[in-house]
């Protein structure tokens, strides 16, 4: 914990990007988590991810349940609008303010506790509605806020820092996200920013209900021997299906691969994803096969990490609404008001 | 002796549900409305949708008396399993009508009442042979038969048929054929009209006939609602389905075919009023409708509305309670769960409309209210107004209103160097700016949250800073007494020593009540609670009286709780008149509790006869 103030200067040099910003304009507060957290590495991502897209850092609202995971949003773009709402559910905040205004890019942070636990329900439901947003859960499988208890996404037969053996099945988030129709599933692991700063900028990118399990270890009640979500046992186990190397938003001119180990994904707003393929035979467009592989691989203790899923044509719940083009609150009483004359109409239909 | 009466007496229609007898009992009030006779009519119906026994009251009053009487005077008993009570229910001299197709034993009726057989089921056996078909025109039989009995204008009925199957000739004519075999049967078997009759009068003006929820809905509409986040509960359900089709009328852009709003039916409450409280968060007026057990989901949601200070309109349809109560009876039974919502200290502003009319009006301001003051508002209605059509005045619109968006800090204000200060009162009345996200690149920006802050939204655990802030927020809470619709006062026309304070649904009783009483020479003046925060004329109206009945639709006597609490009064000068049986409250009911409370007062107390 530190109460620090964070200093404003900054190196002269630092990189610019395209608006004139560097990455000190995407930055928060100080975090007040521990030491090495893990989601303090998912910060810094995210963090980069929104620098490299020059980002407008106001026209992002930040949004989270609570916990450690859900206190991190005051870490990061510090000129955007947060809400560390409810524990367990953000999404439906979220999806509220989705609504009102469609123009801003909507970042849900959650943590196994609040988005598997008690937030369950809510997390189901805004991937089946399509809530156009990136939804990144800091996933370590342990309350840490309260000290130490197991969550539900710890696995069975996983040992808690006190010793005890966890004995209930754990839930696969990235297996329900599947199935309950996100538009883009994604895993990483937050000691691979490699990997994840790609995953969260195209989750910025895509329209639809973008979904990332980022397995944050917690340093403080989950990092021992015992533990299937500690540095260690990721890094052993991380089964690392493809690569995201870039994102532009033109075609690239030249592409330096061998033939066959990269797929352009072209997203509906133009954005490309390089994917650089680990596995050749593991395909992003396949939903059922997507399901298979990680629950396949889950079950001989392996963490399938990547884009895992992308629907390249998704639509959104204000396609599904067919709501207007303006964002709902940008409407007056002019646009919303009918007016005296349709009143008497009823009024004259109710006699 | 019959009773004789006409334009003033009750009939009751006894079905079994999923008949199709609500629309027929429907056209029944709408042609007496049609004669120019104001109608109250009222389902009473169980939380079934086929097969249980469910009725349909029809108060006829020229004097405009539109709350529920009591006592039935005309019974068209068409459920056999409820035959012995609705035959039970019908006052001395009163008439019933029923199928007498198969004989009944004269040990089932009443030898002080007029019994009308009407072979029903054979009349539609000899004409129809459809099964649907008998059972939907034997309630357009019985109406017809009802048309001859009661002389009622036949004609009226044809055009609200009409009206209703316009484009339909078939189905028009069908309807119309099945309306005279009844209407026939009764003019060639039998002594007609009988004591009671509808007689074509002017007592119904320009008033509407508009379900509660419906007019809820349109205040929404008017209101400049775009979000409408809902789960479906009894009785509330109808409101945000009258939204949805009230916006598909008046909110899609004529040009693309684009909406103008948003609606979800969301996983539950918790949902519904997480979404209300993101879309009023990020600028948007937003709204839930729901009913009691809704409102116990939605509590921890309320708190953080309240202590992160963002709008949100509840519309509170209230049932019986507890836990699932009677879910299609109604109770004014939410006051204190709404008042106090959440955990910790939290207060929140009710509003409390008596009718249709009032509700839309209500409905509209609530979000006005919720935006002035940055806090959830209540529009605390019930079964009896969301549920039945009630005559009322007409909606009316001022097109010159704007709707009042509270305090919104521009970007222009930011740019010009504005101190903003998400929780900072500049004002003095408790409200602090606030911003929509994404207002400004580098100015106005905070975190949101429902932990203690200071008042630039920065995150504190200090005490001080947490106290003063929850001063502030009482003090915005002072500020609201002075917005919110104020009491209405009417006073007796001799000074009393006594007045009555009523509020939402029980106002027609009311009316009527104070009538009876004045019959017998007991004087009250009335003050009509329309709001929480009361205004100070509550205390006031109190202090000029030495006792004051408070009647409500509730066991507890919430809202006498709650004035006990919040004006700080005697609770021995609030003498609770309760109703709480899940039936709409009576006049009858109010005057006679009232009239013993005031004999009793007048017997001089023991210890002022001792001293």
């Amino acid at each position: 914990m530190t109460y620090v103030v964070k200093p404003k200067f900054h190196h002269p040099e630092l990189p610019k990007n395209e608006l004139g910003y560097t990455h000190r304009d995407y930055e928060g507060k100080i975090s007040t988590l521990c030491a090495g957290c893990g989601h303090d590495s998912i910060t810094a991502s995210i963090i980069e991810a929104c620098f490299e897209l020059s980002i407008e850092p106001h026209r992002v609202a930040k949004i989270s349940g609570i916990g450690c995971s859900s206190k991190t949003p005051d870490y990061f773009l510090g000129n955007s609008h947060g809400f560390n709402s409810v524990h367990g559910r953000m999404p439906s905040v979220l999806t509220g303010a989705n609504l009102a205004n469609r123009d801003l890019i909507y970042l849900g942070v959650s943590g196994d506790g609040d988005s598997a636990s008690i937030g369950l329900g809510q997390f189901a439901h805004c991937m089946r509605r399509g809530v156009n947003m990136a939804y990144v859960v800091e996933n370590n499988g342990v309350y840490g806020l309260t000290k130490g208890q197991f969550s539900a996404t710890a696995d069975r037969g996983s040992k808690s820092k006190r010793g005890v053996t966890n004995t209930d099945n754990a839930i696969d988030m990235v297996g329900l996200a599947l199935q309950l129709g996100a538009s883009f599933v994604a895993r990483s692991f937050s000691g691979d920013k490699k990997q994840l700063v790609p995953i969260i900028k195209a989750a910025i990118e895509h329209r639809g209900a973008a979904f990332i399990d980022v397995i944050s270890p917690c340093v403080a009640f989950n990092n021992h021997t015992g533990s299937t979500k500690s540095f260690d046992y990721v890094r052993e186990h991380n089964e690392a299906v493809n690569f995201l190397d870039f994102m532009t938003t033109r075609p690239p001119i030249h592409v330096d691969y061998a033939p066959g180990t990269v797929e352009m994904v072209e997203q509906h707003d133009g954005t490309v994803l390089a994917l650089r393929k680990l596995n050749a035979e593991y395909d992003v467009h396949d939903r059922l096969a997507a399901m298979n592989f990680t629950a396949h691989h889950a079950s001989q203790g392996q963490i399938v990490t990547g884009l895992l899923y992308v629907e390249q044509d998704a639509a959104d719940l204000h396609s599904h609404l067919n709501t207007v083009e303006a964002p709902l609150n940008s409407l007056g009483e002019k646009e919303l008001c009918p007016g005296s004359a349709a009143l008497d109409a009823l009024n004259a239909s109710l006699r | 002796m019959p009773i004789q009466s006409v334009n003033d007496f009750v009939v009751r229609f006894a079905n079994v549900n999923g008949s199709g007898s609500a629309s027929a009992n429907e056209l029944f009030a709408r042609a007496v409305l049609r004669m120019g006779v104001p109608v109250a009519p009222r389902n009473i119906f169980p939380s079934n949708i086929q097969g249980l026994p469910t009725w349909y009251e029809v108060r006829i009053s020229q004097a405009g008396h539109l709350g529920a009487r009591g006592g039935t005077d005309l019974m068209v008993a068409m459920n056999p399993q409820t035959w012995d009570k609705d035959v039970a229910g019908i006052e001395p001299g009163g008439y019933l009508l029923y199928d007498s197709t198969k004989p009944m034993p004269k040990t089932k009726f009443r030898d002080d009442i007029t019994v009308i057989g009407i072979p029903l089921t054979a009349i539609c056996n000899r004409e129809y042979s459809d099964p649907r078909q008998r059972q939907l025109f034997k309630n357009i039989i019985y109406l017809g038969a009802l048309a001859a009995l009661l002389d009622m204008d036949v004609g009226e009925i044809e055009k609200l048929i009409a009206e209703q199957y316009k484009g339909k000739e078939k189905l028009f004519d069908a309807n119309k054929h099945a309306l005279h075999l009844g209407r026939d049967w009764v003019m060639m078997n039998m002594e007609h009209p009988i004591g009671l009759r509808v007689k074509r009068a002017d007592a119904v003006g320009e008033r509407i006939f508009i379900e509660g929820n419906s007019a809820a809905a349109l205040g929404a509409v008017y209101g400049g609602a775009t979000v409408c986040a809902w789960y479906p509960i009894t009785p509330s359900s109808s409101l945000a389905e009258a939204f949805i089709r009230h916006c598909n009328r008046l909110r899609v852009e004529r040009a693309n075919k684009q909406n103008k709003f948003a609606v979800v039916q969301a996983e539950d409450e918790l949902a519904s009023i997480g979404i209300v409280i993101g879309a009023s968060w990020n600028g948007a007026r937003a709204f839930t409708a729901t009913s009691g057990p809704g409102i116990s989901l939605m509590q921890e949601f309320l708190g953080l509305a309240y202590f992160a200070e963002i709008p949100a309109v509840v519309f509170d349809v209230q049932r019986a309670g507890p836990s699932t109560g009677m879910p299609t009876r109604t109770q004014q039974t939410d006051i204190i769960s709404c008042a106090y919502a959440s955990h910790g200290d939290t207060k929140h502003v009710l509003l409390f409309p008596e009718d249709p009319a009032e509700t839309f009006d209500f409905g509209a301001t609530a979000f006005d209210l919720a935006d002035r003051l940055q806090t959830p508002v209540f529009v605390m209605i019930d079964l009896d107004i969301g549920m039945n059509h009630r005559l009322c005045r007409p909606l009316t619109w001022d097109d010159s209103r704007k709707y009042d968006r509270g305090k919104v800090m521009t970007a222009a204000a930011l740019e010009a160097g504005k101190d903003f200060g998400r929780y900072l009162d500049v004002d003095g009345d408790g409200i602090p700016y606030r911003t929509y996200p994404g207002t400004h690149p580098t100015k106005g920006s905070f975190f949101t949250r429902g932990t203690s802050r200071d008042r630039y939204a920065r995150y504190t655990e200090e005490g001080p800073a947490y106290a003063d802030n929850m001063q502030r927020l009482l003090r915005k809470f002072e500020t609201a007494k002075d917005l919110v619709p104020r009491p209405l006062q009417a006073n007796a026309d001799k000074p009393t020593k006594y007045g009555v304070i009523y509020f939402g649904s029980t106002s027609p009783a009311m009316d009527e009540a104070i009538e009876m009483l004045e019959v017998n020479g007991q004087c009250l003046d009335r003050l009509r609670v329309r709001a929480f925060p009361f205004h100070s004329s509550v205390t006031s109206f109190i202090a000029e009286h030495d006792f004051i009945f408070v009647v409500e639709q509730n066991r507890d006597a919430q809202l006498r709780s709650l004035i006990v609490n919040e004006c700080g009064i005697d609770p021995v000068r609030l003498v609770p008149i309760l109703h709480y049986d899940g039936t709409p409250i009576t006049a009858r009911f109010i005057a006679r509790a009232i009239g013993e409370h005031l004999d009793a007062l007048k017997i001089t107390p023991l210890r002022k006869v001792v001293s």
